[in-house]
């Protein structure tokens, strides 16, 4: 994409030689994110799909590309239903507006997140899709006198099979007439539909460009007469500016102001380098207001242990099913462990930043972003300014990562920019450097998970316990959709529910921590944490059965073939029954938001320092219909990569409230010789489809952790298992091996 | 007011004159000042790789290079690899579907551009070595890998 959103959007609109689709849209009434009110709500006609004379057809793709490549795959969607020529097919990143283009699978809003885009519009695009195929050939039926059952299409083509007349979608847009209300289309069942489009691959139409530098990220955006911003953010959320001492930061060359904020201090300059440099040249002096004054996480460890053990804890009931504590005293045999996940930083390639120009009245704003959310941060914009969201203008770009670092309501990077743009009177771009990145990092929680288990004299499971104890996500970073799900945060505690595994005893409850502490969705969200606990600890329980790991699984897995099938099939890729001298085999299986995955890890440890290398890693995953089967695969290989990160080496701590990383210096993402072989296997299955972006995430620590297990018989119960850890808890354990 | 530094060099084969201050980092020269956005700003301490360039044509991270430093140098950055993306390294990373979020891409093909005239034909583990200076988070090393083996046969 060499050119932005509104840039094509105008084009596209004004070079509209041909005709526009309107299509159905749900209206959300007054709560965006409630599904059932936007269902009721009244229907309108919008833009989708447009036909040229000239045999484009240019479809609007609805979701921010990040690199998870739904740009591609939504209007894939599309092009099957109407059978287009995807060769004729232009891209069109969609403008903001969550109620046209709102994902009917996220309460029709307008926010790429939780790997829920393609199985959020999966149904309504392909119905957008058979609608515009219906018009096609009933503006034929009627040009040409014929029965519409007569006739039928290739791609881009209209047939008719006893003339043996054709027309192209080209010619027809030419002539054809566009219903007021879209025709209703029975669509063929997902089992027997024959899809052309869905389930090949296609190159992806955001890759063109990211091989020679023309790729456009927001960070690129020079808008004329702009200055560049910095600020030096509070260290810790709500501390405030006590003092500014700015004497120096104003005679850096270059410097054009300084700015307090109610969060920082900015400065204006007329380079980012100078700007940086300004910053660098601050004394600042902070307010102690904050929640999270004096907070470190030692503290928030042994704070959040004693929550998951203090039985007079209250609780928020996650998963409840049959009686647990009555099965659990009954049980001949009970386990109990505890693990714990540090906080992880997301660490997108692409440091925050943000472009406004607020007008010089300041009752109007432009802005330049890439964002998880474009409605979002039109209302951050608006509500900055106080005024009505109609007056902000918003450019999107290509995002250079997100993991779940753009999709926090208060879009904070945005208000940055708007706030200097206002107080600069210019257009200002705000750059974060990576240390303001990482200080102001909103992070996956701290975690402390509890299990307990009952075993019977046949090594059943009897009675299963779970407290998932972390600090609030959601309450911090989406106030609003956290009233809506009634403090049950989502984000913190998904992962702790096991959905397929025959435990029909079973309480699992979460308990979130007030600690000041900024947070934020990451890829995998809850599940890396409290899936970590879950798939260690079900392997704790494999060994005191004395069943092995896989064949545990499979026999609490007898009612889901599904996920039988992909643990099978990792096993049976991994060679799961042979040892290797010198190496370990761990095991992991999640059901995440309904897509089954299973992923087997090989390790060797480095018995004098503890570090654990990983050789191989099998995984299998069933999404149901991978629209773009390649995509499929290579986000499983970035979710893997990403899971060994936060498995092995990353990690954010917290002293006096304040961050102690700054760089990749000290926080280690993984790089290429950290990488262990993939084999990757998506297992096609005619299911309605989900999600594909980090399921595997989850899988990579638990898996690990089994697999030293198996090697060393020391059980790593925290994540990450760095190396002084690992040598630690052998140590800790007498285990000599290798 | 601090001085200011006018210094001329050939990027990507033209010569350009820049005023800035001295310890100006290239990567800001070249994207600030110069509109070359195809470098990239990922850490600004050596640590990430996005921002690599070749100077004097050896891969340098150009965060870490100053305009005083790079005076009379001869610099290329992504935008002038090739003069149509048909470096033999460009079309590998399309055939092999490598970039997902893609900023840090241009860093990394900088990167394997740099292996491959040190090293026409790597091996496995000399790609492994040398590709790990940069970094990239949505992890497409596996492609990478692949697109520089693609590249190299095609090369040689």
């Amino acid at each position: 994409m060499k050119t932005t959103v509104n840039t094509q959007r105008r084009q596209f609109m004004v070079g509209a030689a041909g005709f526009t689709f309107g299509v159905a849209a749900g209206v959300p009434s007054a709560l965006l994110t409630n599904e059932a009110a936007a269902r009721s709500g009244s229907v309108m006609l919008n833009h989708w799909v447009t036909v040229f004379t000239d045999g484009t057809v240019a479809i609007m793709s609805p979701a921010a590309e990040m690199g998870q490549g739904s740009l591609t795959s939504l209007p894939r969607i599309v092009a099957e239903e109407m059978d287009a020529d995807w060769n004729r097919v232009r891209v069109v990143p969609s403008p903001a507006s969550d109620k046209i283009y709102g994902n009917p699978g996220r309460g029709y809003t307008q926010y790429t997140a939780g790997s829920a885009t393609v199985s959020g519009y999966f149904d309504s695009l392909r119905q957008f899709g058979a609608q515009v195929r219906y018009v096609l050939l009933d503006n034929v039926a009627r040009q040409w006198n014929v029965p519409l059952a007569e006739l039928s299409t290739q791609p881009g083509v209209v047939l008719h099979q006893k003339t043996g007349r054709r027309i192209t979608y080209g010619e027809i847009a030419a002539f054809a007439k566009v219903p007021e209300k879209a025709p209703a289309i029975t669509l063929e069942p997902l089992a027997t539909a024959q899809f052309r489009l869905i389930g090949q691959d296609t190159p992806r139409v955001d890759v063109d460009g990211k091989h020679n530098g023309t790729a456009q990220y927001s960070i690129d955006v020079q808008v004329p007469g702009m200055l560049h911003g910095a600020i030096l953010r509070e260290p810790v959320d709500g501390a405030g500016v006590a003092s500014v001492d700015d004497s120096a930061a104003r005679a850096v060359d270059g410097v054009v102001d300084v700015v307090r904020l109610k969060y920082g201090v900015g400065v204006l300059a007329t380079s980012a380098w100078a700007a940086f440099q300004g910053r660098k040249a601050l004394k600042v002096t902070w307010g102690n207001a904050a929640t999270g004054r004096g907070f470190s996480t030692d503290k928030g460890l042994a704070q959040f242990s004693a929550a998951a053990s203090n039985p007079s804890q209250p609780t928020i009931d996650w998963e409840r099913r049959g009686d647990a504590a009555a099965r659990l005293k009954s049980a001949a045999t009970v386990v109990e462990a505890e693990y714990r996940s540090d906080y992880a930083y997301h660490a997108q390639m692409e440091p925050l930043n943000s472009i406004a120009a607020v007008s010089a009245m300041g009752d109007a704003v432009e802005i330049w972003c890439g964002v998880q959310s474009q409605p979002m941060a039109i209302t951050v914009a608006a509500q900055a300014l106080g005024i009505p969201e109609s007056r902000v203008k918003i450019n999107s770009y290509l995002l250079g990562g997100g993991f779940g670092r753009r999709g926090n309501r208060d879009v904070d990077f945005v208000l940055d920019s708007v706030l200097l743009s206002r107080a600069a009177g210019k257009p200002v771009k705000v750059t974060w450097t990576r240390e303001d990145d990482i200080h102001a990092g909103r992070f996956r929680p701290l975690y402390v998970n509890r299990l307990r288990a009952g075993l019977d004299d046949a090594g059943n499971v009897a009675g299963w316990y779970h407290r998932a104890v972390c600090d609030h996500v959601m309450a911090f970073m989406d106030p609003l959709r956290f009233k809506i799900v009634k403090g049950r945060d989502p984000i913190a505690l998904l992962g702790t529910e096991v959905p397929t595994y025959d435990l029909p005893d079973r309480t699992i409850e979460g308990v979130l921590q007030t600690t000041g502490m900024r947070t934020n969705p990451l890829r995998g969200i809850g599940f890396t944490a409290n899936s970590f606990a879950t798939e260690v600890f079900v392997d704790e329980l494999a060994v005191r059965a004395g069943v092995d790991p896989v064949e545990f699984r499979l026999r609490l897995l007898k009612a889901h073939p599904r996920a039988r099938h992909v643990i099978e099939e990792t096993a049976k890729m991994a060679d799961w029954g042979r040892r290797r001298p010198g190496r370990g085999l761990g095991v992991a299986y999640v059901s995440y938001s309904g897509t089954q995955v299973a992923g087997i890890a090989e390790v060797s440890v480095d018995s004098q320092t503890g570090a654990i290398r990983v050789h191989d890693f099998w995984c299998s995953i069933d999404c149901g219909v991978a629209v773009h089967p390649d995509n499929v695969v290579a986000q499983t290989e970035g979710s893997i990569v990403y899971g060994i990160g936060l498995a092995l080496t990353e990690r954010i701590t917290i002293a006096e409230g304040a961050v102690e990383q700054s760089n990749f210096y000290d926080y280690h993402v993984p790089r290429m010789r950290d990488v262990p072989q993939m084999h990757i296997k998506l297992i096609q299955t005619r299911n309605q489809p989900t999600g594909a972006g980090q399921m595997a995430v989850p899988l990579v620590p638990s898996a690990i952790s089994n697999a030293v297990f198996q090697l060393t018989g020391v059980r790593l119960r925290q994540q990450p298992m760095l190396a002084n850890r690992v040598k630690q808890a052998m140590l800790d354990s007498g285990t000599r091996f290798g | 007011m601090a001085r200011k530094l006018t210094a001329t060099l050939t990027i990507n084969g033209e010569r350009r004159t820049i005023t800035a201050a001295p310890d100006t980092p290239l990567l800001w020269v070249l994207r600030d000042h110069l509109q070359l956005n195809g470098t990239k700003f990922g850490c600004g301490a050596g640590q990430c790789g996005a921002c690599t360039v070749h100077l004097d044509g050896k891969p340098v991270h150009s965060c870490l290079q100053t305009l005083q430093g790079v005076a009379g140098r001869t610099v290329t950055t992504i935008e002038g690899l090739s003069r149509d993306s048909s470096h033999p390294l460009q079309k590998a990373w399309l055939a092999e579907q490598v970039p997902q979020c893609g900023y840090c891409q241009s860093g990394q093909i900088m990167r394997a551009a740099g292996l491959l005239k040190e090293t026409p034909r790597p091996t496995r583990d000399q790609i492994v070595e040398y590709m790990s200076a940069n970094i990239c988070r949505c992890g497409t090393y596996a492609r990478i890998t692949k697109a520089i083996e693609r590249a190299a046969k095609e090369m040689v």
